[in-house]
């Protein structure tokens, strides 16, 4: 009656923890195979917490995809295609991952998804949601960022404006991506493991919490957004003819200001940011961004408003 | 006047620096390729300096090799095996580097091959020796040690009575394995480049000088010699129950003591190391050995001396 209405919304009663999409990212891996032999600590008394391996073949044989990466096919063209002989084998797979735990868009689809990931960027431990519009995940970032206080945890809003959702956990009505490193692939660090697991122990309390009720009140918060990719410098033939800048490297989540240097070349020039404004970048010097040119992706730190949240 | 506590060694004329041995460690693609299109950093006056891409097909995909892996193929049984349909396309390639850049154990073969390495350990910029009783090898990383000091130049000597690595370089009468680390597999790190790029800047002058007719008196190094390889403890189907513990990892070349911890299991136990002396780990983590069953390598501090040297046709 006074205070100000919070946005209502259902409880969560089916959620899933996917370790694995990428099946050289370690971390979540071994934390998935964890949780499937012994899904103890997923527990909850509200909701039941659904552990599954992404890309199995991926993870087999311990490189990020079989034949075209799993994290960009969940998309309309891809999840209607009709069944190939010759299809990538991820594409087979989303549209099992899609029935299983979607459809995507249905009300039959799960609650709930996170995914888990590694970056060999210096991310730390980042968030990382669709948009700032999803007002369960931003909840769930801030609730995670109050309570989870080993690490700082940057909040990374991956979709451009008018893109289709693509990745796994969109075939859920919600969901949240972890984003850990520096780790390298098919390397499993200690203190990286058990940072993925706090935060999701974390995010589970947060969901047992809102469907017991408890109110959350609007809060500001800041985020980064995505606004673009930049792209190695290349030779005519396509290969890469500068690295990225020392003063650049492992510096995600800083300013970088117009005229900083970005790229080294391998005769040691430097090559500058060429931008009008300051930009924040992430994913710098990702070792799977390689085979798409991409050097890190570009952002700006915005704050948001997000109003309350409570159960229906 | 020359000591006596010298030996006359033969100039060291031919010279090739060989990346990609490994696809997905890019420091050594990357300078290899970038020396083979603008060389002048790399010649020396009285020289021939090759650089030299080892497995194109590997590096073509960014994946360590294509059916096995290179840097263990150059032994007699490989190097001699019969070319068929189905032979691994590492043993053919072995056979072709063996061809242009040996044949190993001849007077043919090249002087000296740099193979550049990178690792996901902590290692820093380390050396690799193959040999405790070459001189020749032993004064170029002392001389290497030197010219980088303050910073840390570790010397890994893996010469072991069973463990027989039959490595790409170990064609060249002086194989040296330059390994630096810690660097993810399919990123290339400037800082780390650099650190590649000094050994071998070092390196070679150092085969300059001694060309030119310099003497090096006796020197000692100390170096690390491999002990024994140590697996991750599994499961009865062979599945990694413990990673490395945090108070280990990127711990390369540190001291490791009886009773220190160096597994942590899944379920927050902690395993200790058990052994009499004192260990240097290194090797630790590194993402290609979880295959090979690997999760670090023991070693030793030992002292190593070289007779002094100079070059016998100056």
């Amino acid at each position: 009656l006074c205070s100000s209405p919070s946005n209502r919304s259902r409880p969560l009663s089916c959620v899933a923890v996917c370790g694995g999409t990428h099946g050289n990212e370690m971390s979540g891996i071994y934390l998935a195979k964890h949780w499937l032999r012994d899904p103890m600590e997923l527990q909850r008394s509200s909701f039941a917490v659904t552990p599954f391996l992404g890309n199995p073949r991926a993870i087999e044989k311990c490189v990020r995809y079989v034949g075209q990466d799993l994290n960009r096919t969940f998309t309309t063209e891809f999840l209607s295609s009709t069944e190939a002989e010759d299809e990538p084998y991820e594409v087979v797979l989303a549209r099992e991952i899609n029935q299983t735990y979607g459809p995507k868009g249905s009300a039959q689809a799960f609650d709930f998804m996170f995914d888990l990931h590694n970056t060999t960027a210096s991310m730390g431990t980042c968030l990382i949601v669709d948009s700032e519009e999803s007002l369960l995940p931003m909840h769930m970032c801030h609730y995670i960022q109050m309570h989870y206080t080993r690490s700082p945890c940057p909040i990374y809003l991956y979709k451009l404006p008018g893109e289709e959702t693509y990745s796994i956990n969109s075939v859920a009505k919600a969901g949240l991506a972890l984003e850990l490193g520096p780790q390298p692939q098919q390397v499993v660090r200690a203190d990286l493991f058990s940072q993925m697991r706090d935060i999701i122990a974390c995010a589970l309390d947060f969901i047992e919490l809102f469907n017991k009720g408890t109110v959350f009140p609007a809060f500001e918060i800041e985020a980064y957004k995505i606004t673009g990719r930049m792209d190695y410098p290349c030779y005519p033939d396509g290969e890469i003819s500068a690295m990225v800048h020392p003063k650049l490297q492992d510096k995600d989540f800083l300013p970088l200001n117009p005229r900083d240097p970005i790229f080294q070349t391998f005769s040691g020039e430097e090559i500058l940011y060429e931008g009008n404004t300051t930009i924040y970048p992430a994913f710098i010097n990702e070792a799977a961004y390689y085979e798409k040119k991409v050097a890190f992706v570009k952002m700006e730190k915005h704050m948001f408003s997000i109003p309350g949240l409570q159960r229906d | 006047m020359t000591s006596c506590y010298v030996v006359h060694e033969a100039p060291v004329r031919r010279v090739a620096i060989f990346g990609g041995t490994h696809g997905n460690e890019l420091s050594g693609v990357f300078l290899v390729k970038h020396w083979q299109e603008n060389g002048d950093e790399i010649q020396r006056t009285g020289l021939e300096v090759r650089p030299f891409i080892t497995n194109p097909r590997a590096v073509k995909k960014c994946t360590r090799y294509i059916d096995c892996d290179l840097n263990r193929v150059f032994d007699p049984d490989n190097l001699g095996r019969q070319i068929t349909e189905d032979i691994p396309y590492e043993v053919r390639r072995a056979q072709e580097i063996n061809h242009v850049f040996g044949p190993k154990n001849s007077n043919d073969a090249y002087d000296l091959i740099f193979d550049l390495h990178n690792t996901t350990s902590n290692m820093g910029g380390t050396l690799i020796l193959e040999n405790s009783r070459n001189n020749f090898t032993i004064q170029m990383f002392n001389y290497i040690k030197n010219a980088l000091a303050p910073e840390c130049c570790p010397v890994f000597l893996i010469e072991h009575p069973n463990l027989k690595y039959a490595t790409t370089r170990s064609i060249a009468k002086h194989p040296v394995g330059v390994e630096v680390g810690p660097q993810p597999q399919g990123v290339l790190r400037a800082d780390i480049l650099d650190k590649m790029r000094k050994i071998i800047k070092h390196g070679l002058d150092f085969v300059h000088i001694f060309n030119e007719g310099k003497e090096f008196p006796p020197c000692t190094i100390e170096i690390y010699k491999i002990m024994e390889k140590v697996d991750y403890p599994r499961n009865k189907n062979g599945e990694i129950t413990a990673v490395i513990h945090p108070s280990l990892q990127d711990q390369d070349w540190q001291p490791l003591n009886n009773g220190d911890p160096i597994f942590l299991t899944v379920d927050g136990e902690t395993i200790n190391y058990e052994g009499d002396c004192t260990v240097y780990p290194t090797f630790v983590n590194e993402a290609a050995y979880y295959e090979k069953k690997q999760a670090f390598v023991k070693t030793v501090k030992v002292k190593l001396t070289a007779k002094g040297i100079r070059s016998s046709l100056s």
